[in-house]
């Protein structure tokens, strides 16, 4: 990033609140343990403690278990976010290796590889998330798996029109007139040059993946029970919701800013390393 | 116009066949093998070799393959042990539901998107601009399930007046049978407010940035001054010469949110117990009702096929220029 551009994302008044939430969520799930005011997991005597409303002992109520929701939305937050973050690398890996190929080379693997996308775009992503989450057991590991090989199509088709541009660049010629073998063209000299558009387009796939994660996660196919994740806490207050609306509700919220955070810093971002638009 | 149908026919024909390909793969990639794998070990081997036959693993690779062809033109999808009838039938059930739901939400994602977005753009940074802008953005983060689980949370609450409650389950009500046809289309419609409205609304919020931006760059042309120079009200100008070119790029979205759609109706369906593939999915996905879970595997892929189909051949209706290319 150059200064130019770090100062306009730095005036940028929607991805510096974005910085500050994404700051506050990383901190809180960092420090969950030091935080949180009761273990995430432990059941309390039951019937003397479950299904308490929000107070200031429970500052989000707890759940059917008797466990606190507040300690629970801290310990979700770190599963949530390191299944954003690995399979939003999973993506961009193979997004950019698979677009990279692509543009670089041309001709018929180009056809293949991005006739393969469109196909692989033509299932819902949920859908195919689900089926194939169903065919095996699911796991944390597995789901991370899933998410990042079902998110990487959108990276391949930016990273390939970025490339196609680029190889036709002066500094690309003179490379190649010096001599240099194509891989090192490629990875020394083009994907440097890619890289921008793939960033923005990986901080906005880390929101799009938290909410598929809590979509599995919800119809319990995602993170089992009884690991917290914000997505199965939902699930779990549903046939208690209209007694204790807590259990439901913030972890919820917790998703909501999450993920926006991850927009707002994204769409700054792309401002930012774009001075046409205008934010 | 013909011409360009009959080319955007013939290419969604390899997709077609990519879509058949890529469900027979999704069936071999589970370990073991999807006929016993759940099976309880007492169970008669003819019965285990029945469904084996049912899902055509009985069959080399490529008569499989062409099953799932033939079965696209049949509507002959096998038979589902989950519930005991043809995976046709229980298709036949399940689809309009989700087609009546998936045309109501999309028709707020657009016509809310497009109203909100065109505003936006028309009173760029007014207070009304900046506030619909973030709205937008916490809505369009919001994950349907939970939306979902809070307006059930809120139409079910006994605060409501009873005229304001929306029912919060299912297409129709218990009594429906009972009721006149004007009462029944109501009731239906009722039925439909909560669900449509949970699975669209994200959506609506996402068409608004694209539609503000693209109404933005076109009352920067040079026709809108042109328009305005010669004396033109200034609503004749955002909504016969700026409306209406903006829309043409926001008809591209079309296959851009349909699939998001129907990934979104299995959880959407789920909540609300409304009948349809989503829902339809899910359940014979936690019976490991394999025949099913296929079948609909397969037809989520034909339909968005389908979709992004219409979607370009409206945008060439709406853009003669496509044509001609």
């Amino acid at each position: 990033m150059t200064s130019e551009t770090w100062s306009r994302f730095a005036r940028h008044r929607q991805a510096a609140l974005g910085l500050i939430l994404l700051a506050v969520l990383t901190l809180s799930a960092l420090l969950a343990p030091a935080l949180a005011p009761y273990d995430p997991d432990v059941q309390a005597d039951i019937v003397s403690t479950r299904y308490q409303p929000p107070s200031l002992s429970h500052p989000m109520g707890t759940d059917r278990f008797g466990r606190d929701v507040f300690s629970r939305v801290l310990y979700g937050a770190r599963i949530s976010l390191s299944i954003g973050l690995l399979a939003v690398l999973i993506a961009i890996t193979v997004g950019t290796a698979i677009g990279a190929v692509a543009g670089f080379f041309g001709g018929r693997l180009d056809a293949v590889l991005m006739r393969g996308v469109d196909l692989l775009l033509s299932f819902p992503r949920l859908v195919l998330l689900v089926v194939l989450v169903a065919l095996f057991q699911p796991s944390i590991a597995l789901v991370t798996l899933v998410l990042g090989l079902t998110g990487w199509m959108g990276v391949s088709r930016i990273v390939r029109g970025q490339v196609l541009s680029v190889r036709e660049m002066e500094y690309v010629t003179a490379a190649r007139v010096l001599g240099f073998g194509r891989s090192r063209i490629l990875l020394r000299h083009i994907l440097p040059n890619v890289l921008t558009p793939v960033i923005v387009a990986a901080t906005l796939g880390i929101g799009n993946t938290i909410l598929a994660e809590a979509a599995l996660s919800f119809l319990g196919l995602g993170v089992q029970p009884p690991t917290a994740s914000w997505g199965n806490m939902v699930a779990s207050g549903r046939d208690a919701m209209l007694e204790a609306w807590w259990i439901t509700t913030f972890p919820g919220l917790a998703i909501v800013f999450t993920v926006m955070a991850f927009n707002l810093v994204g769409d700054g971002l792309r401002d930012a390393l774009d001075p046409r638009r205008v934010a | 116009m013909i011409r360009y149908t009959a080319r955007r026919l013939l290419e969604a024909v390899p997709i077609l066949l990519g879509i058949v390909t890529l469900t027979v793969l999704l069936l071999h990639l589970a370990p073991g093998d999807p006929a016993t794998a759940y099976f309880n070990p007492n169970v008669s081997p003819e019965i285990i070799e029945r469904m084996r036959e049912n899902l055509g693993l009985n069959l080399p690779l490529h008569e499989q393959y062409l099953r799932w062809l033939r079965s696209f033109f049949t509507g002959d999808f096998g038979y589902s042990f989950g519930q005991h009838r043809p995976v046709a039938q229980v298709i036949a059930d399940a689809l309009p539901n989700t087609l009546v739901l998936s045309a109501v939400s999309l028709l707020l994602i657009f016509v809310l998107g497009c109203a909100v977005g065109a505003l936006q753009a028309v009173r760029q940074y007014s207070a009304l601009d900046i506030a619909t802008t973030f709205v937008s953005l916490f809505i369009y983060s919001m994950p349907g399930f939970w939306l979902g689980l809070m307006l059930i949370l809120l139409f079910s609450s006994p605060a409501l007046p009873e005229v304001l409650r929306l029912p919060i389950s299912g297409v129709t009500s218990i009594d429906y049978e009972f009721m006149a046809p004007a009462q029944r289309l109501l009731d239906r419609a009722r039925h439909l407010v909560l669900p449509s409205f949970a699975l669209g609304i994200a959506s609506a919020a996402g068409v608004s940035r694209y539609m503000r931006g693209a109404m933005l760059e076109v009352l920067s042309q040079d026709y809108i001054r042109t328009a305005r120079a010669k004396g033109l009200p200034e609503t004749a100008v955002i909504l016969r010469h700026a409306l209406r070119n903006a829309l043409i790029p926001i008809v591209s979205l079309l296959g851009l949110y349909l699939p998001l759609l129907f990934g979104g109706s299995i959880v959407i369906e789920v909540v609300f117990s409304w009948p349809g593939m989503g829902r339809a999915l899910y359940n014979a996905i936690l019976a490991r009702d394999y025949p099913v879970v296929m079948a609909c595997t397969f037809l989520f892929g034909v339909l968005v096929v389908f979709a992004n189909l219409v979607a370009d051949l409206l945008y060439a209706v709406v853009d003669p220029r496509i044509r001609t290319d």
